[in-house]
């Protein structure tokens, strides 16, 4: 059933941020002042960007050719069948190059670094999927890049930090803090404010302050834009339903963006309930948290009764960050898309009947969305349609799963 | 206080011009490394020669500040500091003494969570001069300067060397208590600014602004805080006072027999090189 809207919704979601960077009362621009005319600056070059269709069309070539869109959709028979009920169809980013949706928003973005004559990038990366592509994107320009990355994190995602340096990259283990991915954001951060002239910072998710929510969404709507029209070609209507993961939530925005003003098209949202709900371990800001700021916008953030940020928890560590993107919170509190939670175990299972039915080893981020997919469908009609970002591959993956399963490499 | 009486800050402010010398404001981080050790060297900084103080509210991801701080905060928060903590630190203050200015620096998150408005009046009750918000531009800023005007709670503004000249205004506006230069394009502690940029900064700030300007962000020894008080209005010591509290703690983080008098004495380093510079005529 589509959850009806409330008739206090505008005419159009599709109209944010206002001009100071709102959703509502989300978003925003809470940075430091040596920081605020650097991103009023990214702003004022993304505006000129945006209005210029030979910035479109370069994007689009590189898109095409070197990221290699569109991604196929892909009608998921043997697990349709599997699962005994709705269709579920495929977007399949996890065919781009460097294995996710992470390259649209870095290739978007470097074509704007380089309008802007900025000649080091700098990034933060969680679980260095982020990180990858934004190295292979200052490797294919030829432009120095420092990726901040958890100590953590560094320490149990070797392979995409040995990626990242065979790709020119400087890999910066951070140590303040928890050593995760909201380290490595501040530390990023920190980096961008000592070096206001040349640095553009390179954000990988559709947080931080304005205008780096709206745009990291532009770059990922091609997901949905696409997806669109390949199901209206495929299938001749709109999908009943949307899923797609949330860690800080880019990959989801980009899928749904495009359907916010088809009310019959449900969307949901799934992010990680770690080892539960209720264990204070996992990465649920929107089912758990509450309204909070941390860099650079207000959202729903996981913290403690005095305002301080919380560690998150989540066997991926794509969604193991304690906030989400300020539209998610915004539509979360309009009603718009609904915000489900599935754990850890969940997950790998989920990810193991993707292998096994439909030869694709899934990356465990969308392996979240696709255990939510697996417990509805079952629900639904047989001509009902489940759409779902299919938005990394799992080759990373495969050390944690086999940990998770007991299993020796 | 009151309505219409010059704040503390202002008041301070004025005495020092008419001693024709600079202030100094030394720093102290909340509950860093115990609650106890932050209080005594609270109480102990106007006595060595502190005209201000501003203490450090801790927060789990201080974005502007350099490893000196970030530390200092995790200290903090390991001993338990919360804003409510740290406004009973303030209270205890005011009882004995009324008279040196007491700004909070911090980042919005734990404000916010509190609730701006008890906040305000909470902080205002405790004895709190002014704000510090690093995180809070004033394009953000309405929804607690709300709250914190009726107060007479004084929003100090950070002004960077990336504040052009379009933006300076647009800072300035709303600004209470004193302007705070950050002095140099980076994170707290990390370096220094010369005395040249600063010779030139301070000057293109005081043509916008009747407010006094305190220079920060890599004054570290006397030398540094007398140049900044004397090109500027005021000097801030933050990070040199927190390595020294640092690198006197023992094996377990915690503060020795001496190691408030230690911080004290330097504070009493500083002032004297504050107190020995002479100010230009502004």
């Amino acid at each position: 059933m589509n959850k009806p809207l409330s008739p206090a919704l505008p005419n159009s979601l599709r109209t944010g941020p206002d001009e100071r960077g709102h959703f509502g009362s989300f978003g925003g621009r809470y940075v430091a002042e040596t920081l605020m005319p650097l991103i009023l600056e990214v702003e004022k070059a993304y505006e000129a960007a945006k209005a210029d269709p030979s910035f479109q069309a370069e994007l689009d070539r590189y898109l095409s050719d070197y990221v290699g869109r569109p991604s196929p959709l892909w009608f998921a028979e043997r697990l349709t069948k599997a699962l005994g009920g709705a269709q579920v169809w495929f977007k399949r980013d996890e065919l781009n190059h460097t294995g996710a949706h992470k390259i649209n928003n870095c290739m978007g973005q470097i074509l704007l670094a380089r309008r802007m004559g900025k000649g080091r990038i700098i990034a933060e990366t969680g679980a260095g999927q982020h990180g990858v592509a934004t190295a292979t994107v200052c490797a294919l320009f030829g432009l120095p890049c420092t990726i901040y990355m958890g100590a953590t994190d560094v320490a149990r995602q070797s392979p995409n930090v040995f990626r990242m340096k065979l790709l020119g990259a400087e890999v910066k283990p951070v140590t303040s803090g928890a050593a995760t991915l909201k380290d490595a954001m501040n530390e990023a951060l920190r980096d961008w404010v000592a070096n206001v002239t040349d640095t553009y910072y390179l954000i990988g998710t559709v947080a931080g302050p304005h205008p780096y929510p709206a745009m990291v969404r532009d770059f990922q709507s091609v997901i949905g834009i696409e997806a669109k029209q390949q199901m209206l070609r495929a299938a001749g209507r709109l999908p009943d339903v949307a899923v797609a993961a949330i860690g800080g939530g880019s990959n989801a925005m980009g899928l749904f963006y495009p359907f916010l003003d088809d009310s019959e098209v449900r969307l949901i949202g799934v992010e990680a309930a770690g080892h539960g709900l209720d264990s204070g371990q996992h990465a649920a800001s929107l089912t758990k948290g509450r309204p909070g700021v941390l860099h650079g916008n207000r959202t729903y953030l996981l913290q403690d009764e005095f305002g301080q940020i919380l560690e998150a928890h989540s066997i991926s560590a794509g969604l193991d960050y304690p906030g989400v993107g300020p539209e998610h919170s915004w539509l979360h509190e309009l009603g718009r898309v609904e915000y489900v939670a599935v754990t850890d175990t969940e997950a790998l299972e989920a990810f193991q009947l993707c292998t096994r039915t439909e030869g694709i080893i899934p990356a465990l981020e969308p392996s979240h969305a696709l255990a939510h997919v697996a417990k509805m469908a079952p629900e639904m009609d047989k001509d009902a349609i489940i759409l779902m970002n299919l938005c990394g591959r799992g080759d990373k993956d495969i050390f944690t799963v086999a940990e998770a399963l007991g299993v020796k490499l | 206080m009151a309505d219409g009486a010059p704040s503390r800050i202002a008041s301070r402010f004025a005495s020092l011009r008419a001693e024709g010398r600079g202030a100094l404001i030394t720093f102290v981080e909340a509950f860093d490394p115990d609650r106890a050790t932050s209080e005594a060297l609270l109480a102990g900084m106007p006595g060595a020669g502190a005209d201000l103080v501003e203490i450090g509210v801790p927060f789990t991801d201080p974005m502007a500040d350099g490893p000196t701080v970030q530390r200092a905060g995790q200290r903090g928060l390991k001993a338990g500091a919360t804003l409510a903590g740290t406004l009973e630190m303030v209270r205890g203050f005011r009882a004995k003494d009324n008279a040196t200015p007491v700004v909070l620096m911090g980042y919005y998150n734990p404000i916010y969570s509190y609730g701006p408005e008890r906040f305000a009046k909470d902080a205002a009750e405790a004895g709190v001069d002014g704000l510090i918000v690093v995180d809070l531009p004033p394009e953000e800023a309405d929804e607690l300067t709300v709250h914190t005007a009726p107060q007479r709670l004084e929003l100090i503004r950070l002004v960077a060397p990336t504040t052009d000249e379009k933006r300076l205004p647009v800072v300035l506006s709303g600004s209470g208590g004193f302007v705070y230069y950050v002095s140099i394009t980076g994170i707290t502690g990390t370096r220094s600014a010369t005395e040249e940029h600063l010779a030139e900064a301070i000057p293109r700030i005081r043509r916008a602004t009747d407010l006094p300007i305190a220079i920060g962000f890599g004054v570290r020894t006397p030398e540094q805080a007398a140049a900044a008080a004397r090109i500027a209005d005021a000097a801030v010591v933050a990070s040199a006072l927190l390595d020294t509290l640092a690198g006197d703690l023992d094996e377990a983080g915690r503060a020795r027999p001496g190691t408030v008098e230690k911080v004290l004495e330097q504070v009493r380093a500083l002032a004297s090189g504050v107190r020995g510079a002479r100010r230009q005529a502004a």
